[in-house]
């Protein structure tokens, strides 16, 4: 979906500006927010990509202003709402009105060590061999709708070429809405800054992208 | 971090998050515990200390910079850094007139067993809107300014693999061993929106 996480090329936004020494966190409810997404993770109910569509379909205003930990948490509220875990009105009461679902699952805090040093790798078999070589010319696909999708809208459409072979991962599109991992063959594809961005494009600069397979046509 | 001592006082946010964890707990999906163990790995065990020993590593060993451009992941998890957010890495080098700058416009990716968790910029949108589309400029936002005929190759983290850029050694550091190489590693240097500071100058 082309939502308020797509942010790739708009203007408005103003200059970056980089806090000096900035905290790892800069209050304690952000710390919080951290610790209970992970944890919440672990229950097992959504994966990495399911997450990330629910912070995309937050309201866009929201979005584009929040504190990202305020992203984080009201889209976790959101998930464990949606999974039957945790109710608005519960939320309301601030207390629990019943049991949890996935108490099975609970990340106990002795093995939070070993689940952050073994992340997820999100590598799979291959279901065939990768369609294109490194040095095709490619052209973006263009999606539109509400689904989740990794192909950020600048370059939708664009013509670039494939620089690299990155393996064969899940498939966000489809992951993220309970479909299965749909594992795809992802590659870095390369665009010149004209092909993204037409003649205004600053001089030799040039972006790179993973994209998956089902994202390119040959051009 | 700030410390109300009233409720009264708490932002909205922190009466949701505690309100979130107060039911999560009753519910006994969520141990207190274990988020206090997640803020403490972030907080002071992983963060660019790690990245800069990385490249400290590969200025001085040759052999070692081989293995991170043939599997980045495996030559960074040989110096013990490996899990979350840096399952699938690759190492992207600067130099021979080409510099290196990572985003993801899409949300936060970042490497975070190498750099730890993202600053506030990098999750927010003008840069995530302009890395991509104007990067010059915002190298000029960092006070990064390089001859117009470097190339730049913006790298947009759109699935799952994580960048660490590898600066380029500053001159004069022949016969600086790793430890004081690393303290010229900074954060912005990793993702490249800085470069290795010149030594005498520490991070």
């Amino acid at each position: 979906m082309i939502g308020p996480q797509d942010l790739g090329g708009r203007s408005g936004f103003g200059p970056v500006r980089a806090e000096p020494d900035e905290p790892i966190f800069h209050s304690d409810w952000e710390a919080r927010v951290l610790g209970l997404t992970l944890c919440a993770g672990a229950l097992g109910h959504w994966s990495l990509d399911e997450s990330r569509h629910a912070r995309e379909c937050l309201d866009p205003g929201f979005y584009l202003r929040a504190n990202y930990y305020d992203i984080w948490l009201t889209a976790l509220e959101g998930l464990l709402e949606r999974h039957g875990e945790v109710s608005a009105r519960e939320r309301a009461l601030g207390q629990a009105l019943q049991a949890g679902k996935a108490q099975a699952q609970r990340l106990q805090a002795e093995a939070v060590a070993g689940v952050l040093a073994r992340g997820g790798p999100v590598d799979r078999p291959p279901p065939a061999p990768p369609r294109f070589d490194i040095g095709t010319r490619v052209v973006m696909a263009r999606f539109h709708g509400s689904g989740h999708t990794r192909l950020p809208s600048y370059a939708m459409g664009r013509e670039g070429i494939i620089e690299a072979v990155r393996g064969c991962h899940v498939l966000p599109d489809k992951n993220a809405h309970g479909e299965g991992e749909g594992p795809a063959w992802l590659y870095s594809v390369v665009f010149t800054g004209e092909a993204l961005w037409g003649a205004r494009a600053e001089t030799g600069t040039e972006v790179s992208l993973d994209a998956f397979e089902p994202y390119l046509t040959r051009a | 971090m700030h410390d109300h001592a009233h409720d009264n006082e708490m932002s909205s946010q922190e009466a949701r998050v505690r309100a979130l964890e107060t039911i999560l707990v009753e519910k006994g999906l969520v141990e207190p515990a274990a988020i206090d163990a997640i803020i403490e790995t972030y907080a002071e065990k992983v963060g660019p200390q790690n990245g800069a020993r990385v490249v400290a590593r590969a200025w001085l060993d040759e052999s070692f910079a081989q293995a991170l451009r043939e599997d980045a992941t495996e030559a960074i998890a040989s110096l013990g850094f490996h899990g979350r957010q840096a399952e699938h890495m690759v190492a992207l080098w600067n130099g021979a007139g080409t510099h290196n700058l990572v985003v993801c416009t899409l949300c936060s990716c970042y490497p975070w067993a190498v750099l730890g968790l993202p600053p506030v910029w990098y999750k927010s949108p003008p840069y995530r809107a302009r890395a991509v589309s104007e990067p010059r400029a915002v190298l000029r936002d960092f006070g990064v300014a390089l001859p117009e005929d470097t190339r730049i190759r913006v790298w947009d983290s759109t699935a799952e693999i994580r960048y660490l850029v590898i600066p380029e050694r500053p001159a004069g550091t022949d016969g600086l061993d790793e430890d004081a190489l690393a303290a010229l590693v900074t954060r912005e240097s990793m993702i490249g929106t800085g470069l290795a500071l010149p030594p005498g100058e520490s991070p």
